[in-house]
């Protein structure tokens, strides 16, 4: 595992941070930009590059903990994806598909976050191929009424479609944009459609006009 | 390739002059009232703090000789390129385009000019690139707002990479008497063109009234533009026992270098104002990104090249 939690390793992933940090042009987040405790960041989803980018621009005391959580079957499909989602990066992976009571995708990351993780999940479902936010899956929802203390932090990325699109696997070395924004508080009287609007839009705010 | 005498000479004159800059950013500093400090001041404070830092690497490239210069301004290309790129729209069948762009582009173009291969380095992108790029483009297959997109590669190419490599390319030249000592050409185009730009700025801040272009540029005023300017090429002239020229050619030189300098700074401007933006990045504290440092020596250089070679080989 090259992302993770054990000291040995923090030089290491200091080092690959700080050149993930280089290669797309973002700073590192200062730790008053975010809560100290696990928390669900939730962010546009538009290339491979966006888990890398936001976790080498988060703090080292948010770095340490954090999870992504991806698709089982795309991140299955080949041994090096596999070995990329699973050794490398420490996902969650989730059932996007057959979703059945023994499958439940809610399940892995309610217990990530129990264990003190923080999440990265893209509530778009999947990449969007022009860069532009699609609708949310009610997912983040679901997560949001599981754990409703937990911080919704949201994080818009500029530019990565440009930089790894979807589809190519010769990445460009253009600037990204990584903007935060206010954690959002779940209400539970908040229907479904009225709380996923709300999100879409925290999110969408943080795009540059 | 040892620094001669006069190398050092220049280089120890460019840390005076920053140490006094230093010094008077400190007195400006401790006149503010406590607890305060202008935003002039400090971007002031910032800008002479992110000089140290570009004379130090600059000099360091310098003495370690021709290959240090080369690396130095193919590494000062890829990232102007990157931030001219990230504010240019392209689209996704551009892709492979700006790959080749980043990775072929750059680094071959610095090889003409470690090789001194001059015929290929003087029209390598001009021509073959010109035709290789809009042919990557066209083989992604996507017709919406083609001529704009490979039109504004082919420039950020030019400007960002060719005009750039004229830098060190003066390595190149060889100019009778001068064997050896073409580093201090180096020195003297970079120096004349930046300090131009600080003396405009600085004039600007004095005296400056009357503003050239309000809309493109609302920093450049007459004042600034003439006094920079003329007290730069004055400079420049001063500085003629470094260089193969003499008083009056080195003076003339200057004026050139100080002219197309502001130009350039003009026509960059226009584009960030187009795009919306103040600055091309944020990757030297207080003066935004490489491009807008180097955006006076992206206009000099190729001018002051092609005249030196002219005129003195």
């Amino acid at each position: 595992m090259i992302f993770g939690a054990t000291d040995g390793m923090s030089f290491t992933s200091e080092l690959l941070a700080a050149a993930i940090r280089l290669g797309c042009g973002v700073r590192l987040l200062p730790d008053e930009a975010l809560p100290v405790a696990p928390c669900v960041f939730f962010a546009n989803h538009s290339s491979h590059l966006d888990f890398a980018t936001i976790w080498a621009a988060l703090p080292p005391a948010q770095r340490h903990r954090v999870r992504p959580v991806a698709g089982r079957d795309y991140w299955e499909k080949t041994p090096l994806r596999r070995w990329l989602a699973v050794r490398v990066f420490h996902a969650v992976l989730i059932e996007r598909q057959k979703v059945t009571v023994a499958t439940n995708p809610l399940a892995p990351m309610v217990a990530a976050l129990d264990a003190g993780a923080s999440l990265i999940v893209f509530p778009e479902g999947t990449r969007s191929a022009d860069g532009k936010l699609q609708p949310f899956k009610s997912g983040l929802h679901h997560l949001a009424r599981a754990r409703p203390t937990t911080p919704l932090v949201p994080i818009f990325l500029d530019n990565l479609n440009r930089i790894l699109p979807k589809g190519d696997f010769l990445p460009v070395p253009l600037v990204a944009t990584l903007a935060v924004g206010a954690p959002l508080v779940f209400d539970a009287v908040e229907p479904k459609p009225d709380f996923l609007a709300r999100a879409h839009h925290a999110l969408a705010a943080l795009q540059r006009p | 390739m040892n620094p001669d005498r006069a190398t050092l000479i220049m280089v120890g004159g460019i840390v005076a002059l920053l140490a006094l800059s230093s010094l008077i950013t400190a007195v400006l500093k401790s006149r503010q009232p406590t607890g305060t400090i202008s935003p002039v001041i400090a971007n002031l404070d910032a800008r002479v703090r992110a000089w140290w830092v570009m004379v130090a690497i600059f000099s360091a490239a310098l003495f370690t000789g021709g290959l240090g210069s080369i690396i130095l301004f193919a590494l000062t290309s890829f990232f102007a390129l990157r931030e001219f790129l990230t504010l240019t729209p392209t689209r996704p069948a551009d892709h492979r385009a700006l790959f080749w762009a980043f990775f072929v582009v750059v680094p071959l173009q610095y090889v003409l000019v470690a090789q001194q291969w001059y015929g290929l380095f003087a029209i390598f992108i001009p021509v073959y690139v010109f035709l290789f790029i809009p042919i990557r483009c066209a083989l992604g297959a996507d017709p919406q707002h083609f001529l704009e997109r490979t039109a504004k590669i082919q420039w950020a190419l030019m400007v960002c990479v060719y005009f750039v490599s004229h830098v060190p390319a003066l390595l190149m030249l060889d100019i009778p008497g001068f064997h050896g000592a073409n580093a201090r050409l180096v020195l003297f185009l970079v120096l004349v063109a930046q300090l131009s730009d600080v003396l405009q700025y600085v004039w600007g801040k004095l005296c400056g009234r009357h503003k050239i272009a309000p809309v493109l540029s609302p920093s450049k005023t007459w004042e600034g533009f003439i006094g920079g300017t003329l007290s730069a090429s004055a400079v420049g002239a001063g500085l003629w026992w470094a260089t193969p020229f003499n008083p009056w050619q080195a003076g003339a030189l200057s004026f050139i270098i100080t002219l197309m300098g502001f130009f350039g700074g003009l026509v960059m401007s226009a584009i960030k104002r187009d795009r919306g933006v103040k600055d091309y990045g944020a990757l030297i504290e207080g003066h935004g990104g490489v491009m807008d440092r180097i955006d006076s020596i992206c206009f000099a250089a190729p001018v002051f090249f092609h005249l030196v070679r002219f005129f003195f080989t």
